[in-house]
C-alpha cells in the first residue's frame, strides 16, 4: 500500500509569507473549483448542513466542532486531538482527507493541483471571520442540481425495509461511513440521497454501477434506503 | 451502537420466551438449528447474516477447517506485489465473539439427510434444522493428464489461496532470465472467471519489472473468456509481445504436462517451461456430493432461496451452486448468502421474506492503476438466477478512469470482507 504524506509544504510557505491574504490564491478562480465540493457543501448565507457540513467559518474552528452536524467518528476523534481548521491543515486536508482524517465520511478523492488548492482555500477564506479581512462577499446557497418530483420526495420510506435492501449496498459501501475508494453513503439528509439515486435512476449521474444498481430500485425502495442509511451509525 | 441494541433485544425475546413458553426453554435446543458448511464469502456471510438478523433465536454453527481464510480475490494482487499475503488473510473470532456465532475449525466428512446431521472428522455430529452448504470448489480428477493435487507444488495452481498462491510466487520470482511461465487455463464453467487472465496480467506486470525478457504462454480450451478485449488491450499497452495464448483452435483444448520433465504438451508441440500454473476443471466442493445434492459436477438449486433442488432443507451457496446466470464469484456468494439468509430466517422464525435480488461486479487490475470491471443485476425466475442488466469496461478508457476503478475494487475488498467477517 502506498503511503500518502499531507503535502504541506505549499501551506506552510504561506504561512511563512506573512502577508498571506495576498498569497493564497485567486478567490475567483476558487468559485469554480468549488464546484468540485459543492454537491455536499454549501456556503454563504443561508448555507445549511447537507451531506456535509456547511463551510461557513471554517477557519479557525476545531475539526467537527460545529454543532448539529454528525461527523464520522474520526473526525470526532481528530477534533478532540486539537485538529484546527487552518490554511495548512485544511490544505492538506483537501489534498487527501483520508491522509489527515483515515475513516472521514467525505467522500473526495484530493485535489491534485496547489494552484486549485491555493485559490479554493482564498475563495473559502472569504466565508470565515477568522482569519480577518473578509472581503464583501455575495453569498448564496448552492442547491442540488437535479430536481425530483415533490410526490417522490414525500414518500415516507421504511427504514427496516431499507435495513434489507441495504444488505446489497454494503457489499461495497463501508458501513462504518468511511470513504475508501467508493463514497460514503451513511448519514446523508434523505432528500439528497433520494435525489442522487434519482440521478443514477435516470442516468444523469455517470457511474455504471450505480446507475445499474438504481435503475432497478423503486421510488419507495429508495426512500427506504435513504430513511435506513440516514440513521446508521 | 447497533450491537448494544440488538444484545438488549435478544435479551429481552429471551426473557418474555421464559414467561410465555417455559417448556420449550426446559429443553434448552428449543431453538432452530442452522448448520453452515464453509467459512467463504457465501458461508461467512450467511452465517452472519442469520445470526445477526435473528438475534439469537437461531442456533448458527459454522464449520471451516481453516483458522485463517484468504480470500481468492486480490489473491493475484499478492501475486503482483500490490497487496501482503496478511492483507488478505481473515479469521472467524468477531463472528464468534459478537454475533455468537459457533465456530468449529473441522471438516465436514458425512452429511445424512434423512437424519439431518452433518458428522465432523473429529468424530462431532452436529444435528440441522437446515443446512447451508458453500464449499467453493474442488478440481476434476485427470482433467489435466499429467497433473494431480499430489503434484500440486511442482506445478500450482493457486486457486484456493493461501499457501498456493505463496509457492506461485516465490516460484515467478526464482525464474531464470528469459524464461518462461506457462499457465494451463480452465474450461466453463470454474471460479472467478475472468481469474486466469488477470493473474496473467500481475504475473506479466512482476515480469516485466524483474525479467522482461521473459515470456507467458497460456494454453486455454475456451475460444473467448471474460473481458477479453480488455485484456488483449492491456497486454498490449503494459506488456508488449510477453503475453501468446493458444485457443482451442490451435490446440489449446488438446494439453497435457510431465510435472517432473517441467514439459507442458498442447496437442502433441512439447514445450518447457519454468514455472507451469494449472488451473484444472472444476466441480463442487466434495461435501456437495457427499450430501447427494449435486447432478454432474455442480450442485442445482432453486433460484428464490438457493434451495437444493434435491433437498428444501439444504441450501447451497457460491461456486459450488449451479444457479443460472451469475457467475462464480465472491460478490455472488456474498449476494447469493444474503438472500438465502433471509429465506432460512423466514422458514425458521416467521420473519418477512422480501423477493431475492443479486448482484455482482468483477474487478481486475491489468497493471498498476489499471483497473477494469464487469456487473450485472439478477432475479430469481422459476428455473434460475436471470440476469437484468449489465455493464463492463470501455476499452481505450482514461487512466483517471481506470485508476479510480482500481481504487473502487480496494473499497468493494474493504466493504465485502466487513460484510461477512465484522
Amino acid at each position: 500500500m502506498r503511503a500518502h504524506l499531507p503535502a504541506l509544504t505549499l501551506a506552510a510557505l504561506l504561512v511563512a509569507g506573512g502577508a498571506r491574504a495576498e498569497l493564497i490564491g485567486d478567490a475567483e478562480a476558487g468559485a469554480r473549483a468549488f464546484n468540485a465540493c459543492k454537491g455536499c457543501h454549501q456556503l454563504g448565507n443561508g448555507a445549511e448542513d447537507r451531506i456535509g457540513p456547511h463551510l461557513n467559518g471554517i477557519f479557525g474552528r476545531r475539526a467537527a466542532a460545529h454543532e448539529g452536524y454528525a461527523y464520522s467518528a474520526s473526525m470526532e476523534r481528530a477534533g478532540v486531538d486539537g485538529l484546527i481548521w487552518t490554511l495548512e491543515t485544511l490544505d492538506a486536508y483537501i489534498e487527501n482527507p483520508r491522509a489527515l482524517v483515515s475513516k472521514t465520511r467525505m467522500s473526495y478523492p484530493g485535489m491534485q493541483n496547489e494552484q486549485a488548492r491555493a485559490d479554493l482555500l482564498a475563495y473559502l477564506r472569504t466565508f470565515s471571520d477568522n482569519p480577518a479581512n473578509i472581503p464583501e462577499a455575495e453569498p448564496t446557497a448552492i442547491g442540488t442540481d437535479h430536481s425530483v418530483a415533490p410526490e417522490i420526495l414525500a414518500i415516507q420510506g421504511d427504514p427496516d425495509y431499507g435495513a434489507y435492501l441495504s444488505s446489497e449496498c454494503v457489499s461495497c459501501h463501508q458501513v462504518d461511513g468511511s470513504a475508501l475508494g467508493i463514497p460514503s453513503i451513511t448519514r446523508w439528509p434523505e432528500e439528497d440521497f433520494v435525489v442522487a439515486m434519482h440521478a443514477y435512476k435516470d442516468n444523469l449521474r455517470p457511474h455504471p454501477v450505480m446507475q445499474m444498481m438504481a435503475g432497478r430500485l423503486s421510488n419507495e425502495e429508495i426512500a427506504a434506503l435513504a430513511a435506513y442509511f440516514k440513521d446508521l451509525d | 451502537m447497533t450491537f448494544d441494541r440488538r444484545k438488549f433485544i435478544a435479551v429481552g425475546t429471551a426473557a418474555v420466551a421464559t414467561l410465555s413458553a417455559p417448556m420449550v426453554l426446559a429443553q434448552g435446543a428449543g431453538k432452530p438449528r442452522v448448520v453452515v458448511i464453509g467459512g467463504g464469502s457465501g458461508g461467512a456471510t450467511a452465517a452472519r447474516y442469520i445470526a445477526k438478523d435473528s438475534n439469537g433465536s437461531i442456533d448458527v454453527t459454522l464449520v471451516e477447517p481453516s483458522r485463517s481464510y484468504f480470500t481468492c480475490y486480490f489473491s493475484n494482487l499478492y501475486i503482483g506485489g500490490f497487496t501482503e499475503l496478511e492483507d488478505i488473510s481473515h479469521t472467524y473470532g468477531t463472528l464468534a465473539a459478537k454475533y455468537g456465532i459457533n465456530v468449529v475449525h473441522d471438516w465436514a466428512v458425512d452429511v445424512d439427510r434423512v437424519a439431518k446431521t452433518v458428522s465432523l472428522a473429529g468424530g462431532a455430529v452436529l444435528p440441522y434444522d437446515k443446512l447451508i452448504l458453500s464449499p467453493g470448489i474442488d478440481f476434476v480428477e485427470d482433467a489435466v493428464p499429467g497433473w494431480s493435487v499430489a503434484a500440486q507444488n511442482k506445478m500450482p495452481h493457486a486457486y484456493k489461496a493461501g499457501s498456493q498462491s505463496e509457492l506461485l510466487k516465490a516460484q515467478i520470482m526464482a525464474m531464470p532470465e528469459g524464461g518462461r511461465f506457462a499457465m494451463v487455463a480452465p474450461p466453463n464453467p470454474y471460479r472467478c472467471p475472468p481469474g486466469p487472465y488477470e493473474r496473467v496480467s500481475m504475473v506479466a506486470h512482476v515480469l516485466s519489472q524483474m525479467n522482461p525478457t521473459a515470456k507467458i504462454l497460456i494454453a486455454d480450451p475456451k475460444p473467448k473468456f471474460s473481458k477479453q478485449a480488455l485484456f488483449e488491450e492491456g497486454w498490449q499497452r503494459h506488456y508488449s509481445g510477453m503475453v501468446e495464448r493458444i485457443g482451442p483452435d490451435f490446440g489449446g483444448e488438446n494439453v497435457s504436462v510431465d510435472t517432473e520433465a517441467m514439459t507442458i504438451d498442447i496437442d502433441g508441440m512439447v514445450e518447457n517451461v519454468d514455472v507451469c500454473n494449472v488451473i484444472p476443471a472444476q466441480k463442487a466442493g466434495r461435501i456437495a456430493d457427499m450430501a447427494g445434492v449435486t447432478g454432474g459436477n455442480w450442485a442445482p438449486v432453486n433460484a428464490a432461496d438457493m434451495s437444493s433442488k434435491m433437498d428444501p432443507d439444504v441450501h447451497v451457496l457460491g461456486d459450488a451452486a449451479a444457479q443460472g446466470d451469475m457467475p462464480k464469484s465472491g460478490f455472488a456468494a456474498n449476494s447469493q448468502a444474503k438472500v438465502c439468509a433471509m429465506a432460512v430466517r423466514g422458514a425458521l422464525t416467521g420473519s418477512k421474506v422480501f423477493p431475492a435480488k443479486f448482484t455482482n461486479t468483477c474487478w481486475s487490475l491489468i497493471a498498476e492503476d489499471d483497473g477494469v470491471k464487469v456487473g450485472a443485476t439478477y432475479e430469481a425466475t422459476e428455473e434460475k438466477i436471470a440476469k437484468v442488466d449489465g455493464f463492463i469496461s470501455q476499452t481505450g478508457e482514461d487512466a483517471a478512469t481506470r485508476k479510480a476503478t482500481y481504487e473502487e475494487s480496494v473499497g468493494w475488498y474493504a466493504g465485502i470482507t466487513t460484510d461477512m467477517f465484522d
